[in-house]
């Protein structure tokens, strides 16, 4: 108990030296990175954290303890925008990790007695150690949030639906589909449809390189929604590998329109929704 | 005790459901509902669930036994408005409404009632659920 | 995994199937899910909370707001002390009813979640475990 507070002590007595080299070990360090955070930044955050670290190694040096609380906040707060500038994994470890040397000088210095040197050391760099990986699972977390975020923001850039004709709604499916994508672009097709009240939805997937059975499913689950809210749907664009998988995979379209082109889809809709289309005289007589 | 309006439009009836359904009001509902298409002598029934969040087995069941009743009752049923994410949820838990007629508003419900009724006057046009 | 929230409410009658599906409603907006899956959650809140008052004679709902990393998850856990279900797999069937719904409570439910779990004992009672993660 006594060599903990002794710790503190030295730390507490010599914080100016102590963050005059740490800040020296991380410029000089080859992971900073000068594009990304200023050297006022840098020296303020030290600082900070050493003041933290200073009033929470008073009262023990388990991090588990509450009173290690503020310390990990603030670290926390520091490591979330380390990430969000895009700081590689390193670079935050050297944080903690580059404190090591200066807190080892000054213990050297302050501490006599051989045995006690040895435990105050032991102490010190398993504290870090701890905190050090601490910020690496914080590092890690953090990443996790901004990967899970960026998917659901390229959710949203999925396929548009587009007005082809009064009532035709259609759907030009590209590039592959999992479940997740065609959950949204389903979802955003069927909220047109109610905007829109088209009766009709052409769901293209000439651009789909493949379906496999849970995008089938998806597919017609929709159609299957949309008929429950009053409106037709047709998929088009079906190509022969498509076609044969779609049987092998024991899949039943019997219950939905298909067609092979999306021409062929509109002139269905346009027959069901009672239009017509003619060629006019002027362009029969020149053609 | 609390009840769901039916109005009359032409030879048509119109529910709009409005509130989130406890299970005796659907009861209601359904018996109420029977007794006014014989009395109006209505050929059709509009139901309106555009303002439903929810609709689950026990709806789904009113549903498609008002849509029977008024049937046999010589009526065609059309429910309309339903919201997608109830539509998709409905999907998912497997019920398809088996002999109910939907449209995506009142307009197009009534759009397809008149058609109904024109075909049915024609005499081809039983149309199976 | 933690757990922000976590309440009790009982199922006493057809208005207490209302109150849990406005309180599904509520928790599955709090822990931020998308208008299609609170649907889902609602509905299927609504289809369990009508067993256990049908079926297991009333009984109550422990709702739990969880989180585990970035992921939000709400989780519900229907109990009763009913009749018990003698045949659980066979309750499991699409279209399996003894009441007034269709059959589909159960099996429904299973599919609009993520995680489903079913104890059931004859003559103890009956508690089903629902979950959705996003």
């Amino acid at each position: 108990m006594e060599k903990r507070t002794k710790l503190a002590e030295i730390v507490g007595s010599q914080q100016d030296t102590i963050l005059k080299d740490w800040v020296d070990f991380q410029l000089n360090a080859i992971t900073l990175r000068r594009d990304l955070m200023k050297e006022s930044e840098l020296r303020e955050q030290s600082r900070e954290f050493l003041n933290l670290f200073t009033q929470a190694a008073q009262t023990g040096s388990d991090v588990g303890e509450a009173t290690w609380k503020p310390v990990k906040d603030f670290l926390g707060q520091i490591t979330r925008s380390r990430v969000l500038l895009g700081f590689p994994p390193s670079e935050t470890a050297t944080f903690i990790f580059s404190l090591k040397q200066p807190l080892f000088d000054v213990i050297r210095a302050a501490v006599k007695d051989p045995k006690d040197l040895v435990t105050d050391m032991w102490t010190t760099t398993t504290l870090l150690d701890k905190i050090g990986l601490y910020v690496m699972e914080l590092h890690q977390q953090n990443r996790e949030e901004v990967i899970h975020r960026q998917q659901e923001e390229l959710l949203e850039l999925s396929t548009p639906v587009v007005q082809l004709f009064e009532n035709i709604l259609a759907l030009p499916l590209i590039g592959t589909l999992d479940s997740a994508r065609t959950q949204v672009v389903m979802e955003n097709l069927l909220q047109r449809i109610v905007e829109t009240g088209a009766t009709i939805s052409i769901i293209d997937i000439t651009g789909v390189p493949t379906v496999d059975t849970l995008v089938a499913q998806h597919l017609l689950k929709t159609v299957a929604a949309a008929r429950l809210m009053g409106a037709d749907c047709i998929i088009s664009g079906i190509r022969p590998q498509i076609a044969q998988t779609i049987v092998h995979l024991g899949v039943d379209l019997s219950e939905v329109t298909t067609k092979a082109t999306l021409a062929d889809a509109f002139m269905i809709a346009l027959q069901r929704t009672g239009a017509t289309v003619t060629k006019s005289a002027a362009s029969k007589t020149k053609g | 005790m609390e009840r769901i309006p039916i109005l009359k439009m032409g030879s048509f009836l119109l529910v709009t459901v409005q509130v989130d359904m406890h299970d005796r009001l659907a009861m209601t509902l359904q018996d109420d509902l029977t007794g006014r298409i014989v009395k109006d002598r209505a050929h059709g029934v509009l139901i309106d669930i555009s303002s439903l969040e929810i609709v689950d087995s026990f709806i789904g069941r009113m549903i498609g036994n008002i849509a029977s009743m008024a049937r046999v009752l010589d009526a065609e049923t059309v429910v309309v408005g339903m919201r997608p994410a109830v539509a998709i949820t409905l999907v998912e838990l497997g019920l398809s409404l088996p002999g109910v007629r939907t449209a995506l508003n009142v307009d197009q419900g009534v759009e397809l009632l008149k058609e109904c009724i024109e075909e049915r006057a024609q005499g081809n046009g039983h149309v199976a659920g | 995994m933690a757990t922000l929230r976590d309440e009790i409410y009982p199922i006493r009658s057809s208005d207490d199937i209302v109150k849990v599906r406005q309180i599904t409603r509520e928790w599955a907006l709090m822990q931020t899910f998308s208008l299609v899956d609170q649907t889902k959650i609602v509905t299927a809140a609504s289809e369990l909370a009508r067993n256990t008052l049908e079926h297991g004679r009333g009984g109550e709902v422990r709702i739990q707001a969880l989180q585990e990393g970035p992921r939000r998850g709400l989780r519900l856990t229907f109990t009763d002390q009913g009749p018990g279900i003698p045949d659980l797999a066979k309750a499991l069937q699409d279209g399996f009813t003894t009441g007034n719904g269709m059959g589909l409570g159960l099996s429904g439910s299973k599919r609009l979640m993520n995680d489903f779990d079913i104890q059931s004992e004859v003559g103890k009672g009956t508690t089903v475990m629902i979950a959705r993660w996003k």
